[in-house]
């Protein structure tokens, strides 16, 4: 058998036992064919000692690997998975294209699994960032990739859902640390760096180690403008910034089921501010709906067993939440609104991948409509879905209205590069998920908090309550 | 391998090893113009092929821009020891060849201190307290990426060998 699988190989036995189980022993086996390399990985899973009886007891991850790796995948254990989908942006496709290119691999495994989305720096801001896109534009064209969305189209991590890729039970991986928005859907979704994404790009496959899950519940009923971005930096508080490294979370609960699929993917996109390897909602009517008519193709659920092993069981009650705020210059430095309410503000940012969905940008706007904002406001719709939508429903009008300033869908000043940057000891209120130190320009103060309390702050100039506003 | 420290703190996140900005950079060279450019702006004047550095808990947190373990392989860093890495700098490090190793007692390791580290063994000597530390070491599997000069570099010479 092994001889078939290793036809025309070369095969590298790599002792790499499993510091847990210390059974397994992988095989990796690199094919050469017309000289070239193609990063085909076969990877076998030999384990003379499988726990037979904790087979049907898995988690959603161990699950999902199994079916990619073609393996009894377990936390903890090794595994070479099949990647269903791959994802890489702007700003680490250049990376990611580099390394496919010192790989000598003529075309990449299958275009048709590949979604390169232009969000970073849209448009260009330099003749650098221009001349890098623009060879990505070719590189996506000589490969035949069908699936890109240039400038405009939105956010990666917005536009993969809506244009149908995030589905349940597949594993993604996107060459940006929050692909595991993808988890709002039930899928794995994870982020890797561009020497990983290079070999999926060759390959279709990627080296994993199994994740043990961390089982979340989350029950209760939130207040009138406290919303899904307060609910997670209180779970992020409660877990700490590295709380869930190396780690899957499934989340549960009557709060999680009572989520918006909009509000599911605040939750999950900020996985990785806890080190979380992916945030997975198990798929419902809601995420039904939601497919219907734009998945890509049919999928199947794949839910956790009752009795399965999580490494850890968490709790939480948000009834009575209040607004919560992530004070600068970490993720988990998060408190109640009023400890920092008064606060000078220099700038608001409404948007970014973790709330610039149709939900967010009404929430805002049923805060600004028929007021001023007091502080310049930047408001960036994650897709071009999203705007049209919002312009239709006349949130974009109030916003305007209001004084905001609107950007082009994409990611706009999060990450720093643009559209918003901020002068030294500039303090801003955002609905993005990192505030730190340098991340929105060098010397900013961010303040991460919901689109209510991002509206409520420029209205008042000040961090300010939503539900006192 | 000698080299004297850098000392860092915990949570030390990939906008703080090279920011934003500086994403349409692809060469190591010159995004080591700009490590750690906005929390030790000496650094990349003063580092010196070699030098180690030193985290707390969480080191690289944040992005998955490879750009960042590149900017101190640039800096011509021999190694990162911090108590515990995330996860996405972790591999992108390997697989660029950047040894990292997990070591508990960072705390005792001071900035300048002159440090002789044996990667293979995870054994590091400071020289400049005479103490040693245990680390652990990298799993063989992922020493042979590291020591091939990363990921690409080690297949190669899987497929050539």
């Amino acid at each position: 058998m092994i001889s078939k699988v290793f036809d025309n190989k070369i095969v590298i036995v790599i002792d790499m036992f499993n510091t847990y189980l210390k059974k397994m022993l992988t095989l990796f086996a690199f094919s050469k064919p017309t000289g070239k390399y193609t990063f085909l990985y076969v990877n076998k899973t030999i384990n003379s000692n499988r726990r037979p009886e904790l087979t049907p007891l898995a988690t959603i991850s161990e699950k999902i690997f199994s079916r990619a790796s073609k393996s009894d995948a377990r936390a903890g254990d090794f595994v070479i998975a099949d990647v269903d989908c791959a994802m890489a942006h702007d700003g680490t496709s250049v990376l990611a294209v580099k390394a496919f290119r010192e790989m000598e691999v003529q075309k990449v495994w299958d275009p048709a699994r590949i979604v390169i989305p232009f969000d970073h720096i849209v448009p260009a801001s330099t003749d650098v960032a221009a001349n890098l896109q623009h060879d990505i534009r070719l590189w996506v064209q000589q490969q035949g990739i069908p699936n890109m969305y240039d400038v405009g189209e939105g956010i990666c991590h917005q536009v993969l859902p809506e244009q149908g890729f995030a589905l349940p039970g597949r594993l993604i991986v996107g060459a940006d640390s929050h692909s595991c928005t993808y988890g709002a859907f039930g899928a794995f979704g994870t982020g890797v760096g561009a020497t990983d994404m290079a070999e999926i790009f060759a390959s279709g496959r990627l080296w994993f180690r199994v994740p043990q899950t961390m089982r979340i519940t989350i029950e209760g009923k939130m207040a009138e403008r406290v919303s899904a971005k307060d609910l997670t930096l209180h779970l992020i508080k409660h877990i700490g910034a590295d709380g869930a490294t190396y780690k899957a979370m499934e989340y549960y609960g009557t709060a999680i089921e009572e989520m918006s699929i909009s509000g599911r993917m605040t939750l999950c996109n900020m996985a990785i501010e806890m080190g979380g390897k992916a945030g997975i909602v198990p798929p419902d009517e809601k995420t039904e709906v939601f497919l219907k008519g734009r998945a890509i193709d049919a999928y199947t659920p794949v839910y956790a067993d009752e009795a399965a092993d999580y490494i850890e069981e968490i709790n939480l009650d948000i009834d009575g939440l209040a607004p919560q705020v992530a004070k600068p210059h970490s993720v988990d430095n998060v408190c109640d609104v009023d400890e920092v309410a008064g606060i000078n503000v220099d700038q608001v940012f409404i948007g970014s991948c973790t709330n610039g969905r149709l939900e967010d940008l009404e929430a805002a706007a049923r805060i600004l409509k028929g007021k001023k904002v007091a502080v310049r406001t930047v408001v960036i719709p994650a897709s071009r879905t999203v705007l049209l939508e919002a312009i239709e429903r006349g949130y974009i009008s109030s916003i305007i209205e209001a004084g905001a300033t609107l950007g082009p869908p994409g990611c706009g000043p999060c990450l720093g590069a643009h559209l918003g940057v901020l002068a030294e000891r500039e303090v801003c209120v955002s609905t993005s998920n990192r505030n730190f130190k340098g991340r929105m320009g060098r010397g900013g103060l961010l303040y991460l908090a919901s689109p209510e309390t991002a509206a409520a702050s420029a209205l008042k100039g000040e961090i300010a309550d939503p539900r006192l506003v | 391998m000698k080299g004297n420290v850098w000392k860092f703190g915990n949570d030390i996140d990939t906008d703080a090893v090279i920011p934003g900005r500086y994403l349409t950079i692809n060469t190591p060279k010159e995004l080591a113009e700009h490590a750690f450019e906005g929390v030790r702006p000496e650094f990349a004047g003063e580092v010196n092929p070699g030098d180690i550095i030193i985290g707390g808990t969480n080191f690289g947190c944040g992005s998955s821009r490879e750009h960042a373990p590149l900017a101190l392989k640039g800096a011509q860093i021999k190694c990162i020891i911090a108590k515990s890495f995330a996860r996405i700098f972790f591999r992108n490090s390997i697989n660029i060849g950047l040894p990292l190793l997990e070591c508990a007692e960072t705390d005792r390791i001071r900035e300048g201190d002159e440090l002789d580290v044996d990667i293979a063994s995870g054994i590091i000597t400071n020289k400049t307290k005479n103490e040693t530390y245990q680390a652990t070491g990298l799993p063989d599997f992922l020493r042979g990426i590291v020591d091939a000069g990363g990921l690409i570099e080690f297949t190669r010479r899987q497929v050539s060998a």
